[in-house]
């Protein structure tokens, strides 16, 4: 679809499918969702091939964090759609009575998904599955970045969904311009371009969008700190680093809006953390990472390089500890840890977005919190500590997406919980209802009948319909009656 | 712009123990010190031998004390000259100016007031103005229940204690009914309030949420935190009501934001009420109003807000959301539309002309974004529909329109043109069968209502916002839904009908930002409702917890214990785990089983 005409009949056709109302329909929507499944399922090799192509991504990492995660999505949205798609009932006012009152979920329209390259599948499915549960038309903008997998999806969508109402464009930059100078109902961007810093992209995005006055989703990244306390020198030890590393290295090598950017650990702990961290480097990814298969290249030479540049500062190659082997060749990182590099160098005040890990050193760990405040706000902060007073402190007085505890990455799976960013990082949430409501409108239904009306309500005023009024909005029943009957003083009330 | 008296003070704050100087005053202007004045001062300053330095320290401590027991103590009349004036110094919205002399009472001069000007609201003073009310809120002050209670019952109380200022100034700037004002403005309000009071402590809890299988063993909650510092920007029809400006300031404070209110300069009695009552009643160091217009607006458009409220127009709500995506700040915006109502033959004519006429001229004479802007009906019904309207329309405002004193005039001469410009607009010179009148002295339209007038008519292009009611009528009543959705999305859409299956229709086939059966405007005061538009009439919603809501990021928090990881997370990675995990995030118990015993089916 590089030619415009071609992109705006494809827009008009999507558009007059939605008139058409088929896609409110709950048939539909479960019908899309179903196809979803399907697709998953039968084209799981085809996945697994594009996203060890695109990413050198393991299958049972591609399976864990997308194909998985994304079953589990449709599932859950199956399971739940009766329920979300149902009007809630709304309490009512005096004022209002006899009256009833619900609030409606409408799908929004036309929407625009546009996704990122580090999960090509889960990205741009998880809204999807959402959109479509809303019953909304789609269009779905995969990231070139990751060919392969563009292919395979914008195929895979074509043969098994409803090609009226659900379509998928390729391309670049160019064509996500085209695409945001249309008219949508709903943009929902995922942003984590690091290399030309998503949180630019997203004010392309929301610029864009203004202009049509279109709401917008933005999932963009940041840097988020993962706090130890001194748990590793417990009997959870062994927990704690193998969740550290998944989270870092065991996400897509780092590439991942919620991997941890950075460790905060007081000083007095790092030689063990560290230690115990080159440990189980060696346990989960061999004595040569690159030939383990378990961990993800990088996605393009470009990023490679932006990534072997963090390193170039001569003050933060001194602080490295761990790793920091480069094969140009294969676009593969080592696993790589740093102590304390410069706060002011780039790999600090850019979000990483790879298997890069510095770990900040501080004298207590009550300081993490004033070192968190005073940075940009993160998708994610991840603690771990049995300290309840502490983590009471970090979920009061630090502002981020989502807080995680003793644990990496797993909130992605929560379909309970909203996922979304605020700040920098982001805003507007999604996963299980959260995804359905962002692609909703929630439309307000107020039904009343002829019968009762206060006679009070309309012009002519005088003071004695104010007083009633007055009595009304207070829900003072019997000043209603008294006044009405003419036994309260209406003037004098209304000079009170 | 000259200085009201009002806004003067002065009053003996130490005494020096100089020979030269026996007394030192304090001056406390309301707005800052420009041009001639502050040079003045500045000269004055530098022609003194006067130790700048140490009465600056003396004086810091006045600085901080509350201005409202300063102006307890206001002396006479004793001229002093603005040479006399021995120090300037700026803190928040209030200019000081020290100065002595040996006479005991004292204070300045009318001379000086006129050179007072006031202060321009530029790019710089914004930014100062953010970053005070952010080092507020990074204390957390405004995060804890006690504060946002305290302030939620200030407002109550303003709004109580001032509620004849505030009638008076809605009478100023809009001529706006008593009743029509209590209804629509200070009931509401108090009821945004009680109903935050009540619920605050629900709404701020933590909300527990399920956890699945996949995160096996853990516990979730979602915690509403504030987002930061908020802008508010109203428009002018209902400047001091929950729609404009206090609702979501309700919201803001609700939530634990640090609050700057614009209100409009549409309305300026109404503005600078607010924005003197709101100095008086609530806490200043979180909770700020800036009046202003353009030059204003664009200042602080140019911050960085956490987020941004807006209500007024699609034109000036592109101008907001583009502003706020420089910052990537995330906005409300509270947008109009032509809000239509259908009218089917089966109805009570006469309760539906009634609340036809309450939520049109009964409302601020139309100028409400949720009022009916145009009817559809059927041709055969328009004919009954208009003669119990015009009936109606005698009841309530009588038969001269123009001088009843139950319906509000137009805001400004510029409105009223532009509403002119609509009536008088060819394509409808033929079409009033109601009304038309006009009294541009006193901004006054009477109730006029049009009847099939074209589509490419002006009064059908744009929002009417004023006292005009074009009909449309069309064959069959379920045509209108056609008419609707070829427009855009209106803020509001009202149906009347007794029938249930073209009710059903209507909710199902029709989008809007809120829908309401067999009334007008009423759903505005259901707080258990979501208000706001979808499309061109905007994007979020608020009232009641959704204005609490709107200005809360719900923060996803999961604890987990150190238990129950399953090995298959972790690498290196194998086949047999793909087939566990599989099972695992399926929540396939028989399949977990079978995989950890090694007897996969694949």
């Amino acid at each position: 679809m590089e030619v415009e005409g071609d992109l705006e009949a494809g827009l008009d056709e999507l558009r007059a499918t939605y008139s058409t109302g088929k896609t409110k329909e709950a048939a539909w929507r479960r019908s899309q969702l179903r196809g979803l499944l399907t697709l998953l399922e039968e084209k799981e090799g085809d996945i697994f091939k594009a996203l060890k192509q695109d990413l050198g991504k393991h299958p049972v990492e591609a399976y864990r964090d997308e194909i998985g995660t994304l079953v589990k999505s449709v599932n859950y949205a199956l399971g739940n759609l009766k329920k979300w798609m149902a009007s809630k009932k709304a309490e009512l006012p005096i004022a209002a009575f006899p009256s009833t009152a619900e609030i409606l979920p409408e799908p929004l329209g036309l929407v625009l998904i546009i996704s990122s390259w580090n999960f090509p599948f889960g990205l741009s499915l998880e809204p999807f599955i959402g959109a479509i549960a809303a019953g909304n038309v789609v269009v779905l903008k995969p990231s070139e970045l990751a060919p392969a997998c563009s292919s395979v999806l914008a195929k895979a969508v074509h043969a098994y969904l409803d090609n009226k109402a659900v379509k998928v464009i390729e391309g670049g930059i160019s064509v996500s311009e085209k695409l945001l100078q249309q008219k949508w109902d709903k943009i929902f961007f995922t942003g984590l371009d690091v290399f030309i810093c998503s949180a630019k992209v997203g004010r392309v995005v929301m610029t864009a969008a203004a202009k049509h006055l279109t709401p917008v989703t933005l999932e963009l990244g940041g840097k988020c700190p993962a706090v130890v306390d001194s748990l590793f020198n417990t009997r959870y030890k062994q927990v704690v680093i193998k969740r550290i590393l998944a989270g870092k290295f065991g996400t897509c090598a780092g590439q991942a809006c919620i991997g941890i950017d950075y460790i905060l650990a007081e000083t007095k702990y790092t030689s063990t953390l560290v230690e115990q961290l080159k440990v189980w480097i060696k346990k989960m990814f061999g004595e040569n990472p690159k030939e383990s298969n378990s961990i993800a290249r990088i996605v393009s030479k470009q990023h490679f390089l932006r990534l072997k540049n963090l390193l170039d500062d001569p003050m933060v190659k001194a602080s490295i500890v761990h790793g920091g082997s480069f094969d140009e060749d294969n676009l593969f990182i080592e696993p790589t840890i740093l102590v304390d590099p410069p706060l002011e160098a780039e790999i600090m005040t850019e979000e990483i977005f790879g298997p890069l890990l510095p770990i900040i050193t501080l004298e207590n760990i009550e300081d993490s919190i004033q070192f968190i405040k005073s940075r940009p706000k993160a998708l994610t902060i991840y603690a771990f500590s049995n300290n309840e007073r502490f983590k009471r402190r970090m979920i009061s007085e630090t502002s981020s997406g989502c807080v995680t505890f003793n644990d990496t990455i797993i909130q992605y799976a929560a379909d309970t919980l909203p996922f979304g960013g605020v700040g920098e990082s982001g805003f507007g949430r999604y996963h299980g209802k959260f995804s359905f409501e962002a692609f909703s409108h929630e439309k307000a239904v107020l039904r009343r009948s002829f019968l009762t009306d206060f006679w009070f309500r309309y012009p002519p005023w005088n003071d004695h319909k104010l007083q009633l009024f007055r009595s009304a909005y207070k829900f003072d029943y019997l000043g209603v009656v008294l006044t009405a009957l003419g036994l309260k003083n209406s003037k004098q009330d209304s000079s009170k | 712009m000259n200085e009201p008296l009002s806004s003067f003070y002065a009053t003996p704050s130490f005494s020096s123990h100089s020979a030269q100087h026996p007394y030192v005053y304090i001056v406390a202007l309301h707005q800052h010190l420009r041009g001639s004045a502050l040079t003045a001062l500045q000269a004055a300053v530098s022609r003194l031998s006067m130790d700048v330095a140490a009465l600056d320290c003396r004086l810091g401590v006045g600085a901080n004390r509350p201005l409202r027991h300063l102006t307890n103590k206001i002396s006479g009349q004793i001229h002093v000259q603005p040479t006399q004036l021995s120090f300037a110094y700026q803190h928040k919205s209030w200019s000081f100016a020290y100065f002595h002399t040996n006479h005991k009472s004292c204070a300045a001069t009318l001379s000086l007031m006129a050179e007072v000007e006031k202060e321009t609201f530029d790019i710089e003073k914004a930014d100062l103005l953010v970053k005070e009310l952010r080092k507020v809120y990074r204390s957390g002050k405004t995060k804890s229940h006690e504060w946002r209670v305290s302030q939620l019952k200030s407002i109550l109380k303003m709004v109580e204690e001032k509620e004849k200022d505030i009638i008076k100034a809605l009478q100023e700037d809009l001529s706006k009914p008593e009743l029509e004002a209590y209804i629509s403005e200070i009931s509401m309000t108090k009821g945004s309030c009680k109903h935050a009071l009540e619920e605050l402590e629900g709404w701020m809890k933590p909300q527990k949420a399920k956890t699945s299988i996949t995160t096996y063993p853990s516990s979730a909650e979602i915690v509403s935190e504030p987002l930061g510092v908020i802008l508010n920007k109203a428009i002018w029809a209902q400047a001091t009501d929950r729609d404009g400006a206090s609702g979501a300031l309700i919201g803001a404070i609700a939530a634990g934001n640090a609050v700057v209110l614009k209100p409009s300069e549409v309305a300026p009695a109404s503005s600078s009420l607010l924005a003197k009552l709101l100095e008086e009643y609530v806490d200043n160091s979180a909770i700020r109003v800036v009046e202003g217009a353009v030059a204003e607006t664009s200042a602080l458009l140019e911050q960085k807000w956490d987020k941004i409220f807006y209500t007024g127009s699609g034109h000036v709500g592109r101008i907001v959301m583009a502003a706020a995506s420089k910052h990537l700040t995330p906005v409300i915006l509270e947008l109009g539309g032509k809000c239509p109502v259908v009218v089917a033959s089966d109805v009570n004519i006469k309760v539906a002309t009634m609340r036809i006429i309450a939520g049109k001229w009964g409302c601020n004479n139309g100028q409400t974004c949720i009022a009916p802007d145009y009817i559809i009906t059927t041709k055969a019904f328009a004919p009954k529909l208009i003669d119990a309207l015009r009936h109606e329309l005698v009841e309530f405002f009588g038969v001269n329109p123009l001088e009843s004193d139950d319906i509000s005039r137009i805001v400004n001469l510029y409105h009223f043109k532009r509403l002119k410009r609509l009536i008088d607009d060819d394509k409808v010179s033929n079409k009033i069968v109601i009304g038309g009148q006009t009294n541009e002295n006193q901004l006054k339209i009477a109730p006029t209502i049009l009847l099939d007038v074209p589509e490419d008519a002006l009064v059908m292009k744009e929002e009417i916002f004023g006292p005009l009611l074009p009909i449309l009528t069309v064959e069959n009543i379920e045509d209108s839904f056609t008419v609707i959705n070829s427009r855009s999305k209106p803020l509001a859409a009202y149906f009347f009908t007794n029938n249930e299956d073209l009710k059903k229709d209507f909710v199902r086939n029709v989008s809007a930002g809120g829908m309401l059966i067999n009334d007008t405007i009423l759903h505005l005061t259901v707080p258990s409702l979501p208000f706001g538009g979808v499309g061109e009439s905007g994007m979020g919603s608020y009232h009641g917890k959704f204005s609490f809501d709107a200005f809360s990021h719900k923060k996803g928090v999961l604890y987990r214990t150190f238990k129950g990881d399953s090995p298959t997370r972790f690498p290196p990675y194998s086949a047999g785990k793909l087939q566990l995990l599989k099972s695992l995030m399926e929540g396939d118990m028989f399949r977990i089983i079978l995989s950890l015993i090694g007897w996969s089916k694949d």
